[in-house]
């Protein structure tokens, strides 16, 4: 059955690869100018504080990022393009905000940083920015199949009130209109973002939230296992795209 | 403290005209906006930005809540001398920022 | 699109509330914007209507969200001392305030050029004026389609 899943994903995948298209494709000009040029994109602003605090060590136990990893520019190359992982000791996937989290709480001896927190998302957006221009490379790790298997579960299956699937938005219906709206494909290369209708920088499972609320769906919880295995199967989904981290997005 | 960015040349020909771009974070809540629980959120936003070159104003801006958060704002001014230049953000709840940048400036 | 019915009046407040943060909202008379515009503007100008041109007002016509519009607006002119861009005044027709910015330029500024992000509420027109160092008023005018986000925020 693994088999057939698997061969049914390579043919979609390929069938699809001529035309997968970033987020980026479905803006305008000038927010993609506005994502194109450092000196524009808010999301520089997140980097700054995340490059601040990658060498901080006046918490826990004073030790900083950099005092493992050192230089981020260099330790961190590739990193996020191939999150979420899988983590041995918690015996799932995390994601990167999880996994920075995890070496806080574990290396620091300091307190995990708030879900979609300015601090967390800083060190999340400057640790991803390490692998902007790069295909994104989620692993080929056999651990993570039966909560791949999910993820993609998840994507196809009908949800909430409006009894929509993320499928036929954004596989079966991208270029179409959703109100005004040109439907995107759903691909999550730039994340973390800065995203217009937030005012804000956000997470992968923030818009994933808002996309439940927006079908009238129950929302899972911030960093639950649900919304890390659609992040896997979305990952996976984007192999071999070029990571555009951090974003803009309307 | 709020982040910023600036970016502008560290070295200009005299007369040079240079170009200044900055970034802040800030939410400018516009004060029409309602919070969660239904009431506005108050105004909240910077009013003033001001560009000092070598202690004299050369650029100015009066901000009102139609800036969008985050504002940017990308002006010009003629480099005249080497020296500092100040950009100074201010407004409600008494928020004040002053970042600053060298230039040299040759011939 | 709002469900009238439900048992979740927060939920549906919140919902109500959330679509408001990206537009905010207002009811007024049609007819009364442009008047409002051209009020707000010549209260600026001192009486004077401004003519149109010298004035360049860069913005999409189309834009992804109301809440970040990037614009550029340059005026035509040497800067010189003796004939220069002394301030610039954008103005709405539609958002909850007519006053969006207002720059002080001068001979130091080399170029009568700015750019920033604005906040629109609508689809509206814009008015750049520029006032000249001889005391002369110039100004353009843009209309801008607004779109916003399809999907209504919620909680997040």
């Amino acid at each position: 059955m693994r088999i057939v899943l698997f061969m049914l994903c390579a043919l979609l995948s390929l069938a699809a690869a001529a035309q997968r298209m970033s987020g980026t494709a479905f803006m305008g000009p000038s927010t993609q100018a506005m994502q194109r040029d450092d000196s524009l994109n808010p999301a520089m602003l997140w980097v700054k504080e995340g490059e601040t605090a990658w060498r901080r060590s006046d918490e826990g136990n004073g030790k900083s990022c950099a005092s493992c990893h050192g230089d981020a520019e260099s330790a961190m190359r590739g990193v996020a393009a191939r999150y979420p992982a899988f983590d041995a000791q918690a015996g799932r996937p995390v994601n990167l905000g999880q996994r920075i989290n995890q070496c806080r709480v574990r290396q620091q001896s300091a307190a995990a940083l708030p879900a979609e927190s300015d601090a967390l998302l800083g060190l999340e957006s400057y640790v991803a920015l390490q692998s902007r221009g790069m295909p994104a490379a989620a692993p080929d790790d056999a651990r993570l199949q039966p909560f791949l298997e999910r993820g993609q579960a998840r994507w196809q299956q009908r949800m909430g009130q409006l009894n929509l699937s993320c499928a036929q938005c954004h596989d079966q219906r991208w270029g179409q209109r959703l109100g005004s709206s040109i439907i995107p494909q759903a691909h999550a290369t730039g994340y973390p973002i800065y995203r217009l209708e937030w005012q804000a920088m956000g997470s992968l499972q923030r818009r994933l939230r808002n996309c439940l609320s927006g079908v009238r769906a129950a929302l899972y919880p911030a960093g639950s296992l649900e919304l890390v295995e659609l992040e896997l199967y979305l990952a996976q989904r984007d192999r071999g795209m070029e990571m555009e981290a951090p974003a803009v997005r309307p | 403290m709020a982040r910023t960015l600036i970016k502008l040349p560290a070295t200009a020909r005299r007369g040079e005209v240079i170009e200044i771009r900055t970034l802040i974070s800030h939410p400018m809540e516009t004060g029409y906006r309602p919070g969660a629980d239904g009431q506005v959120l108050p105004r909240n936003i910077i009013r003033r930005f001001t560009c000092r070159y070598n202690g004299e104003i050369v650029f100015s801006a009066e901000l009102f809540p139609a800036i969008a958060a985050n504002p940017n704002l990308i002006f010009f001014t003629v480099a005249t001398e080497s020296g500092k230049l100040t950009f100074t953000w201010e407004g409600d709840n008494n928020f004040s920022q002053t970042e600053s940048a060298e230039i040299t400036v040759t011939g | 699109m709002l469900a009238k019915t439900g048992p979740n009046l927060k939920r549906r407040r919140l919902l109500a509330g959330s679509a408001a943060l990206g537009a905010m909202i207002l009811v007024r008379p049609a007819a009364a914007a442009p008047d409002e515009l051209a009020a707000a503007v010549q209260a600026w100008t001192g009486g004077i209507k401004p003519t149109p041109g010298r004035v360049k007002f860069d913005i999409a016509s189309l834009v992804d969200n109301g809440n970040a519009v990037p614009i550029t607006v340059s005026v035509d002119s040497a800067m010189t001392a003796a004939d220069h861009v002394a301030a610039i005044a954008i103005f709405n027709e539609r958002n909850p305030q007519r006053d969006v910015a207002r720059f002080t330029l001068g001979p130091r500024a080399g170029r009568a050029k700015v750019s920033t992000r604005i906040r629109l509420a609508t689809s509206q027109k814009l008015t750049a004026v520029a006032k000249m160092s001889d005391g002369s008023y110039w100004s353009d005018t843009v209309d801008v389609v607004v779109t916003l986000a399809a999907c209504i925020e919620g909680e997040s």
